[in-house]
């Protein structure tokens, strides 16, 4: 495992819930990375994020590691979950929710 | 760092080729659309795996070449 693999091992193992966007949540840098946190915003959870262009090797990383060629990306508990596209999808049909507490992921505070 | 709508059509149907392509740009710049793509190869699969077949037809383009294809994919009724 390469040593960049091993860093967003890392990172989503010891994050419940973990965006990896373009910006940050306060200052996102793309329309599909402000949708993303929007949604997580309204999830109401508590979440983690990492900016992609800050770092070159997690931003290429990130797609071969989940083998998804877009950012953002969303992990829970570890586990890819998908793009904003599917993000919505999901939230619009109250899976995310459900999602979110069936892994009993904290709030936001 | 362009492409038509036409060739994305174009590449979802010769990968997937029972599939209802609708594709809608957002903008006007040959770079940000809307597709929904609807085909009986998404059946029993989660929505990751649906998209991913989708990104699979676009070879590599999807995040290069193409930057923003929100992307609605479903099984037939």
């Amino acid at each position: 495992m390469s040593e960049t693999n091993a860093r967003i091992s890392q990172i989503v193992e010891n994050n419940d819930v973990v965006l990896f966007m373009k910006g940050t949540p306060l200052f996102p840098q793309c329309g599909f990375s402000s949708r993303a946190v929007a949604i997580l915003d309204h999830c109401g959870v508590a979440y983690e994020s990492v900016d992609v262009l800050q770092d070159m090797e997690i931003r290429q990383g990130i797609k071969e590691f989940s083998d998804w060629p877009t950012i953002p990306q969303l992990y829970v508990k570890g586990e890819f979950v998908g793009g904003s596209d599917i993000m919505m999808e999901m939230y619009q049909a109250g899976e995310l929710q459900q999602l979110m507490d069936e892994q009993q992921v904290a709030k936001a505070s | 760092m362009a492409m038509p709508a036409a060739e994305i059509e174009a590449l979802i149907r010769a990968a997937l080729p029972d599939a209802e392509v609708e594709i809608e740009a957002l903008v006007d710049d040959g770079d940000h659309y809307r597709a929904r793509v609807v085909s009986a190869a998404f059946a029993g699969k989660s929505r990751v795996q649906q998209h991913k077949l989708v990104y699979e037809a676009l070879g590599g383009r999807m995040g290069g070449e193409l930057h923003a294809l929100q992307l609605v994919t479903a099984v037939p009724n």
